[in-house]
């Protein structure tokens, strides 16, 4: 259901009449057409999860990382062209390390998600360059508790207890709102997420897809850091239980 | 023979942090001296940063001046970007980048002290250098050296607020007595979790130390009264 921005679509430095900066759309459908990444904060900590769709059967299993640790106490899962999210972790990360050399403390998260929406608008500002086509769900645990920031490639920022983007963002959606987050640990999280990634994703359209999962959590030591591989299992093991049940239905 | 003015102003000072059950207690003297001559007799040396974080000064009181200055500047700005008061951790870390950076400039020795909700009262001692401790209790400027050994002695864990500022104004003047560049008033300030609270001890509220004599009657109330009485002994 796209519309077409004739002649009003060509830089990011030109409106429509009605009001729209038909670039900065485009960029958000790169964003739609990747995998579905999915953000939740429990009430002990923030799990996040990457339906990472395998492009080619020769692909190394654990290659192509999604999320990635910006801080100690923060991480970054990126959905859309993937060049472009990791320029985005490279600045998060520096503005990071700056952030504490002057302060002497861990950058809080939402001043992080600040700085990397600021970074992300920018390119939305000059006719030479172009938007970034990623969307970045960040999660991280600081002084304040748990925190989930998604940025898209407008340079919106926004804090969530539940955040979706990519395919499958509609149906992840509808799920996640169907828990109740502020009563599940990350622990019971980490199983939660996997089955929603099972679940949104298209056996018919795509073919295979790797499970990518971190978290930042009390049981973490408030470190940011991929499941562990035991519970990771346990959640694909369970996610895959949970797609039988529904199929047998 | 050079003039008495030209001299740099410095705070031979007496400067002190305590941490205390609660909060804090920073002390100081009040002489600020160009060469022999006393400047200003009753100058403030614990300066204001932010709301909850005071910082002594020692050493050249423009240096330590044009460094609070900045930091107070810096921490208005974070404050306002993070939307809740500045800590006392990212205060003394902004004094040491400054004292650091600048060292070869600077000649100041910077006492940080305050009270956050996230780590209660803290104190940092940044020495010359430009280096950051963060100490239960610190001691600075040229009286300090005097009471080392009093504090080895008297320090302890835990103390209430009123045994913390005693200690202080005890040990100011201890230095008061001993160090020829620290002298006039005792001003302390209390910084705990109700706020921020200002002493100020004058001279005669003081103890007095080995031989020091006790202050009498200016000659000019004698001079001018009907019937010149001497002074008694």
């Amino acid at each position: 259901m796209s519309s077409i921005g004739t002649g009003y679509d060509l830089s990011v430095t030109t409106f429509s009449p009605d009001g729209r900066v038909f670039q900065i759309e485009y960029a958000a459908k790169a964003v739609d057409n990747s995998g579905t990444v999915i953000g939740i904060k429990c009430k002990d900590g923030i799990v996040m999860g990457v339906e990472k769709l395998i492009s080619s059967k020769m692909m190394l299993p654990g290659s192509n990382r999604r999320i990635h640790a910006v801080h100690r106490h923060s991480g970054m899962a990126i959905a859309g062209l993937a060049a472009d999210g990791r320029q985005i972790v490279t600045r998060a990360k520096s503005e990071a390390t700056s952030y504490e050399k002057v302060y002497g403390e861990p950058i809080p998260v939402k001043e992080l998600a600040e700085r990397v929406a600021s970074y992300v608008h920018l390119c939305t500002l000059y006719w030479w360059l172009r938007p970034f086509g990623c969307g970045v769900i960040l999660g991280g645990y600081d002084r304040n508790g748990p925190e989930l920031y998604m940025v898209e490639p407008s340079g919106v920022s926004y804090r969530y207890f539940g955040a979706a983007i990519g395919k499958g963002r509609q149906a992840a959606k509808t799920e996640i709102e169907k828990l109740k987050l502020s009563e599940l640990t990350c622990r019971q999280g980490v199983i939660e997420v996997a089955k929603i990634i099972y679940g949104v994703h298209d056996e018919a359209k795509d073919k295979a897809f790797e499970l990518e999962m971190s978290w930042v959590c009390e049981e973490s030591n408030c470190q940011h850091q991929k499941v562990p591989d035991d519970l990771l299992e346990e959640a694909k093991a369970a996610a895959k239980a949970a797609l039988e049940d529904m199929d047998d239905d | 023979m050079e003039s008495l003015h030209d001299a740099p102003h410095s705070m031979g000072t007496t400067i002190i942090g305590v941490t205390y059950d609660g909060g804090v207690v920073l002390g100081a003297d009040s002489r600020t001296s160009t060469g022999m001559y006393v400047a200003n007799r009753a100058s403030d040396k614990i300066t204001q940063l932010t709301d909850n974080v005071y910082v002594c000064r020692s050493g050249s009181a423009a240096d330590s001046q044009i460094v609070s200055d900045y930091v107070r500047y810096f921490l208005e700005q974070h404050t306002i970007q993070l939307g809740e008061p500045a800590t006392v951790k990212v205060a003394a870390n902004l004094v040491r980048l400054l004292s650091y950076q600048n060292k070869n400039m600077l000649q100041t020795g910077l006492i940080v002290g305050g009270w956050d909700k996230h780590e209660g009262g803290q104190i940092y001692s940044v020495p010359l250098g430009g280096t950051i401790l963060k100490e239960p209790f610190t001691i600075g400027g040229s009286g300090s050296t005097y009471l080392y050994g009093f504090f080895d002695q008297a320090w302890k864990e835990g103390m209430s607020k009123e045994e913390a500022e005693k200690l202080v104004v005890k040990a100011v003047s201890l230095a008061i007595a001993r160090d020829g560049a620290s002298g006039g008033v005792v001003r302390t300030v209390i910084i705990n979790a109700d706020g921020v609270t200002r002493n100020f001890y004058t001279g005669d509220t003081l103890p007095l130390w080995h031989e020091e004599l006790e202050a009498h009657n200016s000659l000019l109330d004698i001079l001018s009264s009907d019937s010149p009485v001497p002074m008694s002994t």
